[in-house]
């Protein structure tokens, strides 16, 4: 600035020219911000005018108004004389059951087609390719029609499918032997899951330890003290009674056991086996991202194939495999909502009804939004957590 | 296969011999690829009996126990064999409600001529060569015939109003301008995430992540019950359109996720290069960058079609006229009620034969650009 040189002159045009594409720039997004403002603010005075025109008052008071709502099929206390608030409560319960139990055995059952496609027997892996391939290319609102008419379609109670003794199949859903869960069993779970945490952290420092000197040391023994023996030993000690309550046909229906509600097990079929199908591609594509290198070289110090496929080949092909996984989870998550096709009541099946009863669309829908914009953020830090510990550690 | 391809070549000396060697590649074949050992015997014979038991469980349904034929609107034969064999009576019976919905009975020529177009404009763009200049013209021809053949009200044939279609005409419909309209959209929005501008950086951010994070009912709901609440007045527009609507900004903000892979691919001194060659930003994305980032993400684009092809069934649940509803209505009609799996398995043929084309050439494309590196 205080002494002209002879390279001044290009360099303030050059000033000039950057000042000039800021201008440019701002201009551009004064512009396309004040049309969305614009748009947007017109939008919402419509929406006012509107609701006052109905006598529809806006904000959430509603949801502390009694529901009057039935809900069939929930494991939280519920009735219809409960406020909105806690139907909607009930409504993410429902999502979460499903989307969580959904992603485990998707997870399950498409990590296992997933390597079937790859099997070096031809019929498996033809067979599982028939599986991806139709399940793949048919739209889950029909696989989940279809699986609910067959469920409808199933004999009645008294004259139900027993595959395993104890299990009942029927058009009132699957109905399964179950444990009665209070509190003195809570405490030995508890116990079990606290040896769990235990375990873990020791099995870190097993491998720790390995990595330095080299000398394995099996793990297992610990699992078996931590999450065995000592829940057996507090159980004993406490006294605790496992009580297996087996489901026993009486009359036209069900007493005892766990019953999961012909919507519910529909739903969740359909959600499974359309994700499993999703996820067997990815974990197949993922797995022949290795390398052949890498079998080889596995296979010439002497290692047998699925101790190869568990310590050298998944850990590597888990890198490739998780960020497509995760979107996966999410579509289960959002496909959950499906359910109001087939009435099983999630979020969105109870937002819509509240839409219905009290004319609150915009909070309904808000909410249905704010709850699965909720679900998928978890969803995607947690995998995103997991991703980065997973990730190449360059040495 | 492996073992085969070692096997010594064919002795041509006599036909005994021959038959004999293709015997022993038989052979050779089953060892390698269902006996290869202990356990691969054992998985091999289990799905055997599996397939075999399903087939013959399938067969008896479907075909031998099957009724495929019942005079008028009587399904007492149907009713006769429920649960031993199909009715795929019911398909004759009701294959023009469930193709074209309430579409006046005797004008169904012009839906289905429809159907025909699309698919014509679907083979066409397939083909490498034909990708030019003409081909948007071809669309946009084809598209307006397609207008007019459903609306009518010229030429002769009477005005249908969008309310009585039905089908698979509007399914298509409503797959089709969702991605013609959308891969625009997703353009602009995948620029947009990519520009320097904050403002706009951040506008299209909030776009993408508030369609991508809620599921497509929502948006559809939203659609179905909000929009006239942000319209002024009485100004209302149909609901094929509104839910139309909704399709194209569910495409556009998956679309532009897609578009975004591909312009990350394109290296910077492309960039660089369009710059020193003094293009404008418009030019140089049009010329330049996205001719190369659109080539990239061909067949993740085909797959995400797929996706959305799937996707416009979701329209049942506002209670639009697609394929899906028109064939759950279909199944309504009493004597028919009890037969709806065969009635969904006809839809579900239906959607397979679309999507398993599609997703054949996405592969064909991706076995394309392999070779072509």
């Amino acid at each position: 600035m205080t002494i002209a040189t002879p390279n001044s002159p290009p360099r303030r045009r050059s000033r000039i020219l950057l000042r000039r594409q800021d201008l440019s720039g701002l201009i551009w997004q004064i512009l396309v911000v004040g049309i969305a403002v614009a748009v947007v603010a017109w939008l919402w005075s419509n929406a006012l005018h509107n609701l006052s025109e109905r006598r529809i008052s806006t904000g959430f008071a509603f949801l502390w108004r009694e529901a009057g709502m039935p809900i069939a099929d929930t494991w939280l206390p519920y009735s219809p004389k409960d406020i909105y608030l806690w139907a909607f409560v009930v409504g993410i319960a429902n999502t979460l059951r499903v989307a969580v139990i959904g992603i485990v055995l998707a997870t399950v059952l498409g990590t296992m087609i997933g390597v079937a496609r790859l099997s070096a027997n031809w019929l498996l892996s033809r067979l599982a390719a028939v599986y991806v391939e139709v399940l793949r290319d048919i739209p889950l609102l029909l696989q989940l029609l279809f699986w609910y008419v067959l469920m409808q379609g199933l004999p009645s109670a008294r004259g139900a499918f027993r595959p395993i003794e104890g299990i009942f199949l029927s058009n009132r859903g699957l109905v399964l032997p179950s444990i009665l869960i209070g509190s003195p069993q809570l405490w030995v779970l508890g116990t079990a899951a606290l040896g769990f945490v235990i375990f873990y952290a020791l099995r870190r420092n097993l491998i720790a330890r390995q990595m330095r000197d080299g000398r394995v040391r099996p793990a297992w023994p610990y699992a078996l003290i931590l999450m065995i023996a000592v829940p057996a030993l507090v159980s004993l000690g406490l006294g605790v009674r496992w009580t297996v309550t087996w489901p026993e046909l009486r009359g036209f229906n069900f007493v005892g056991g766990l019953t999961l509600a012909p919507e519910y097990f529909a739903l969740l079929i359909a959600l499974v086996t359309y994700t499993s199908a999703f996820i067997a591609e990815i974990v197949r594509s993922g797995i022949q991202a290795i390398p052949k290198g890498q079998w080889d070289a596995a296979v010439a110090l002497g290692l047998r194939r699925s101790f190869v496929l568990r310590h050298i080949i998944l850990p590597q092909a888990l890198r490739v495999i998780i960020p497509p996984m995760t979107s996966q989870y999410l579509n289960l998550t959002k496909n959950s909502s499906l359910a109001v096709a087939i009435g099983y009541q999630d979020i969105v099946s109870i937002a819509n009804t509240t839409l219905n009863q009290t004319g609150q669309a915009i909070e309904a829908i808000a909410l249905i939004m704010a709850v699965f914009l909720t679900i998928s953020l978890s969803i995607s830090t947690f995998m995103n957590w997991y991703n980065a510990r997973i990730a190449l550690v360059e040495r | 296969m492996t073992s085969a391809a070692e096997a010594p070549r064919s002795p041509h000396s006599s036909g005994h011999a021959q038959a004999a060697w293709a015997r022993n590649r038989a052979v050779r074949w089953l060892r390698a690829n269902l006996f290869s050992s202990m356990s691969s015997s054992l998985v091999t014979l289990l799905l055997l009996a599996v397939i075999v038991k399903g087939l013959i469980g399938l067969v008896q349904w479907g075909v031998r126990h099957a009724v495929w034929m019942v005079p008028g609107n009587d399904s007492s034969a149907c009713k006769a064999v429920r649960g031993l064999g199909a009715c795929w009576a019911v398909i004759p019976e009701k294959y023009r409600f469930i193709l074209f919905g309430t579409y006046p009975y005797d004008q169904q020529w012009r839906p289905a001529l429809a159907i025909l177009l699309f698919i014509a404009l679907f083979y066409l763009s397939t083909r490498r060569n034909w990708w030019r200049r003409e081909l948007v013209y071809a669309w946009m021809v084809a598209l307006v015939l397609i207008g007019v053949l459903m609306w009518g009200g010229v030429f002769g044939m009477p005005f249908v109003s969008q309310d009585r279609w039905g089908g698979l005409p509007v399914t298509l419909i409503l797959a089709t301008f969702g991605l013609a309209f959308g891969f625009p959209l997703g353009i602009v929005v995948a620029l947009g995430r990519r520009s320097k501008l904050p403002a706009i950086r951040s506008l299209c951010v909030v776009y993408v992540e508030a369609i991508r994070g809620v599921p497509l009912i929502s948006l559809l709901f939203m659609a179905s019950v909000m929009f006239p609440l942000f319209m002024p007045g009485d100004f209302n527009i149909d609901k094929l359109l509104r839910a139309q609507i909704a399709i194209v900004l569910f495409a556009g903000a998956y679309l532009a996720e897609v578009i975004r892979g591909g312009l990350q691919a394109v290296p910077k001194g492309q960039h660089e290069a369009a710059d020193a060659l003094g293009l404008s930003y418009w030019r140089k994305q049009r010329l330049i960058i996205l001719p190369q980032a659109i080539r990239h993400v061909i067949p993740p684009l085909v797959n995400t079609f797929i996706a959305f092809f799937k996707d416009t069934s979701l329209v049942l649940i506002i209670g639009i006229f697609d394929l899906l509803t028109t064939a759950k209505t279909a199944i309504i009609d009493p004597p028919w009620q009890q037969f709806s799996i065969e009635v969904y398995i006809f839809v579900a043929a239906i959607y397979f034969a679309f999507c398993f084309a599609m997703s054949r050439y996405s592969r064909h494309l991706e076995a394309q650009t392999r070779q072509g590196k």
